[in-house]
């Protein structure tokens, strides 16, 4: 039986591991490299890294963290933050990501993810929705770290970018992100349901209910958490013991 | 000792590559290269084809380079060097593809590759994530590894294999799926080795290892 995986986010820039509260606070929290170490040997089924620098200055993305990584973590990495182009696609891949995140860009212009998935497949292409609530049952995306509306409807997106070949989304509800509040449920389970390819939800883990709850209400693949997990509060370990606990089928060895 | 990964232009070889660096290092397995070049191939001890993408893209890529395919159906075919397939590179196994169109495989195993569809809808595909391993045949590349260990997939396409005696593993996602081929000489795992931790590692070393 195929897991629910529990994937610790690294908010990354300059080079270190920090974790925004809506994206504006920045905590230094330690070297991305030693932190995905121990989440190897914690058991946490995937790693991310996201350049939160990346969209607004117009850097490029972490090729040598994602090199360093790649040496000594055998586990899925997920690369996303300024990813604009095929080309950097394929330099985060050749440098040793296994999976690369489109953003702003997707929005920009979705053709870009048919592209990246025509020519490295849908596996590896990832596309990540910032999505904000504007009315009841309705939500939109927002760009550049949230602060950049676009008027366009978020799970309609979701279908779109599914259909031009991302092999999954990467949803995080920006009304949650930093808030501790739980995931955005409805939004969760809006486009979980809307799309036949795996939803990670993210934005607003407090607790380890909230891990359970993004999975049995939200319909999500897999449950992204940062700040939970960095500062010691819950282990990868306790969250599945958890999930399990929860009926939520997870990988304990 | 010298392990070629072949380089086809299909995908990330740099972890694959770390991943048998470091257990060719654990069990004095010798030099590992990473090589799109027919005459590295032709004198590799072993030869693992990794790979992601569609199966026609990988298959045409693997014959557009200049003596590749050639030098690995001499090495495989004839030399019987021992072979590792991953993930694009196990299904390019089978006899048939049939991602977008029909294709041709390499046909070293008695199978097909379709689409995954799982018996229950609600499951969605990709079939991405930690599956846990049944084992079916006992084979050297096991040693260690057991039913209910967890290995890393990521696919749209699964092998059918008519002889179940080259079967060696399967998971189930709302019903069967390959999960490791075999032969005397060969072996193909769906999942990613290099990406599957411990488990991973293990097979990797056992591969390494293995003197068919």
């Amino acid at each position: 039986m195929l897991k629910t995986r529990i994937i610790p986010c690294l908010d990354v820039a300059d080079g270190r591991v920090v974790k925004g509260v809506n994206f504006v606070d920045l905590i230094d929290a330690g070297d991305p490299v030693e932190a995905a170490i121990a989440y190897n040997e914690a058991g946490a089924d995937e790693l991310c890294f996201l350049d939160i620098h990346a969209t607004h200055e117009n850097r490029g993305t972490m090729y040598d963290l994602a090199t360093r990584t790649a040496e000594q973590c055998f586990m899925p990495l997920t690369i996303g933050g300024g990813v604009r182009t095929v080309d950097d696609v394929r330099n985060l891949l050749l440098a040793g990501a296994d999976k690369v995140s489109f953003n702003s860009a997707a929005v920009a212009d979705p053709d870009v993810v048919a592209r990246a998935a025509d020519r490295f497949g849908s596996q590896c292409i990832v596309v990540a929705i910032d999505a904000k609530t504007v009315a009841p049952g309705k939500w939109e995306i927002f760009t550049h770290g949230g602060r950049r509306e676009t008027g366009i409807d978020a799970v309609e997106f979701a279908r779109i970018v599914v259909e031009k070949g991302a092999g999954e989304i990467l949803l995080t509800s920006m009304d949650r992100d930093g808030t501790r509040a739980g995931f955005n449920l409805p939004l969760t389970r809006a486009i979980s349901d809307a799309v036949p390819v795996p939803v990670i939800a993210s934005g607003g883990v407090g607790t380890l209910d909230h891990l359970v709850e993004g999975v049995t209400e939200g319909h999500a693949s897999a449950v992204l958490a940062a700040s939970i997990f960095h500062f010691g509060e819950y282990t990868i370990g306790e969250a599945k013991a958890h999930m399990a606990a929860a009926g939520i089928p997870v990988r304990l060895s | 000792m010298l392990t070629v990964l072949i380089d086809y232009a299909a995908g990330n070889l740099h972890s694959a590559e770390k991943a048998f660096q470091r257990m060719a290092r654990e069990v004095d397995g010798g030099e590992v290269l990473v090589s799109d070049r027919a005459e590295d191939i032709a004198r590799a001890d072993r030869i693992v084809l990794p790979g992601d993408g569609a199966f026609p893209a990988c298959m045409s890529e693997l014959k557009g380079q200049a003596g590749l395919f050639e030098a690995l159906i001499e090495a495989v075919e004839v030399r019987g060097r021992p072979f590792l397939g991953i993930c694009v590179g196990m299904q390019l196994m089978a006899r048939t593809g049939f991602e977008y169109e029909t294709t041709e495989g390499l046909g070293w195993i008695d199978g097909e590759v379709v689409a995954i569809a799982p018996g229950d809808p609600s499951l969605k595909v990709p079939h991405m994530g930690w599956n846990d391993l049944v084992i079916d045949s006992p084979h050297p590349v096991l040693e260690g590894i057991a039913t209910g260990d967890h290995a890393y997939f990521v696919h749209s396409y699964q092998m059918q294999v008519a002889d179940p005696s080259q079967l060696l593993a399967h998971c189930d996602y709302g019903g069967l799926v390959t999960a490791i081929v075999g032969t005397d000489t060969m072996v193909g795992t769906q999942f990613h080795p290099e990406k599957s931790q411990s488990a991973g590692l293990r097979l990797i070393a056992n591969w390494l290892k293995w003197a068919p």
